[in-house]
């Protein structure tokens, strides 16, 4: 499948045009998605747009939206003995109240990283004297693979396969910081992903009960560009509604058979966002049903006391209340190669993001 | 982390499993969220599962339509470009 169009600097060019060319006055534009952050940073974007345009980055970093009491969970976890834990590598080097994952390899403990939740599965099935555990940390777009792996597990047997959920979902927390006094919002690139399984009807309240118009965005720079582009015709002629811009991926009704898969599996439960606060019904939880799957259910573990970063403000770079330049501990106490809060940690975190791909001693 | 991208299903396999092309790398994923996906269909992969069958042509219309935006279709705008 050809997508270079979605990178041809001509097509780009006509956008920047196009955008330069609103009226709008002063806004603020959040995209909630850790692609889109490496997208928007990678490619130059916020260079381009005109002065009155500011692009910020809210919680799209499932990583680095993820609790200390979650992260100090899957490491009580990777503690237990007979037990493998299993994550995707962005979780790996987060830090939670006294250590991480990565340091508690470091010190014996089994933890490995996986491409895939199948990795999980088969892992267990080739080593069935220990438990293995998936960490499942993400957002909606990843949920159903969860759903599946369990599914799967129940389906063929599978004795020693577990799953932490600290999963979350999205239109509750955009709703959470819409009505943020701190936070001013004009609208939103909305994840493409996330959009695959949930289609666009979930984010409609947004539009009709706020007036925050968003737009359902690629993570190609013409994909970026058109959603911005969108976004501002629809301010500029004080329209507030969700519209899709990427088409190739997205149905207005989303995957519905992934959404009967999750919704078969998992229960709603609240969920605590690191920066953000405790948001009713953002969490999923394993249905009673497939506790046996529930790897806080079936190896229970004793956490300590959770203890906040010092000095780290994440919790503000994630609700785009400061940027990531304006922490007192960007790029001094905390650089990629020694990170200190989470933003900085993950790959798609807006401070990693910003450390790499900006000039920040002009910006 | 909610990165996906397209592959083609080059051939389905038991068990809900099929074998696609990305890039020129083969890999194996789970038809299990895409039960309907068939042999030559783009799917979106994310963490080895397919998310969604990919519809070339609405990719198609999404970059004509973009060539018709006033500023794309401005002379004076293409000229800029050809000069630079």
């Amino acid at each position: 499948m050809d997508l270079s169009g979605f990178r041809d600097p001509v097509i780009a060019r006509g956008l920047i045009d196009a955008i330069a060319a609103t009226k709008t006055g002063q806004v603020k534009i959040m995209e909630v998605c850790g692609t889109h952050t490496v997208a928007i940073a990678k490619n130059g974007l916020r260079a381009v747009m005109p002065e009155w345009v500011t692009l910020l980055s809210g919680p799209g970093c499932p990583v680095c939206v993820t609790a200390n009491a979650d992260i100090d969970t899957a490491i009580e976890l990777a503690r237990r003995s007979g037990v493998i834990v299993t994550s995707f590598g962005d979780m790996m080097k987060v830090p939670g109240s006294y250590s991480s994952l990565a340091r508690e390899k470091a010190e014996g403990r089994d933890v490995r990283i996986v491409y895939s939740p199948l990795d999980a599965l088969t892992l267990a099935e080739k080593n069935p004297d220990r438990e293995v555990v998936f960490v499942a940390v993400g957002f909606e777009t990843t949920a159903p693979l969860i759903a599946a792996a369990i599914l799967r597990a129940k389906e063929s047997g599978l004795e020693n396969f577990s799953v932490f959920c600290a999963h979350k979902t999205v239109p509750a927390a955009l709703e959470a910081l819409v009505n943020d006094p701190e936070v001013q919002i004009n609208g939103f690139i909305l994840p493409g992903h996330v959009s695959t399984i949930i289609g666009s009807h979930p984010y409609e309240f947004l539009a009709e009960q706020y007036h925050v118009p968003g737009v359902i965005t690629g993570f190609e720079p013409v994909d970026v560009l058109q959603g911005v582009y969108m976004l501002l015709k629809q301010l500029e002629e004080g329209r507030s509604e969700i519209e899709i811009a990427y088409h190739r991926g997205v149905l207005p009704e989303g995957n519905q058979h992934a959404r009967e898969l999750v919704e078969q599996v998992f229960t709603e439960m609240d969920a605590d966002w690191r920066g953000i606060g405790v948001i009713p019904g953002t969490g999923l939880k394993i249905r009673d049903e497939f506790q046996y799957y529930d790897a806080v259910v079936r190896l229970p573990v004793t956490l300590p006391e959770p203890k906040e970063i010092k000095g780290c403000q994440c919790g503000d770079v994630l609700r785009g209340v400061i940027l990531p330049f304006d922490c007192k501990l960007f790029g001094k106490g905390c650089t990629p190669e020694h990170p200190i809060g989470p933003c900085m940690v993950s790959s798609e975190g807006s401070c990693a993001a910003y450390f790499r791909y900006t000039d920040y001693g002009k910006a | 982390m909610c990165l996906a991208i397209p592959a083609r299903v080059v051939t389905i396999e038991e068990n809900h499993m099929a074998s696609v092309d990305i890039m020129g790398v083969t890999r194996k994923i789970s038809l299990d969220l895409v039960p309907e996906a068939v042999e030559g269909d783009f799917v979106l992969v994310h963490a080895g599962f397919a998310l969604q069958i990919v519809d070339e042509e609405f990719a198609n219309e999404t970059l004509e339509l973009l060539k018709t935006l006033p500023f794309f279709a401005e002379e004076e705008g293409l000229n800029v470009l050809e000069e630079a």
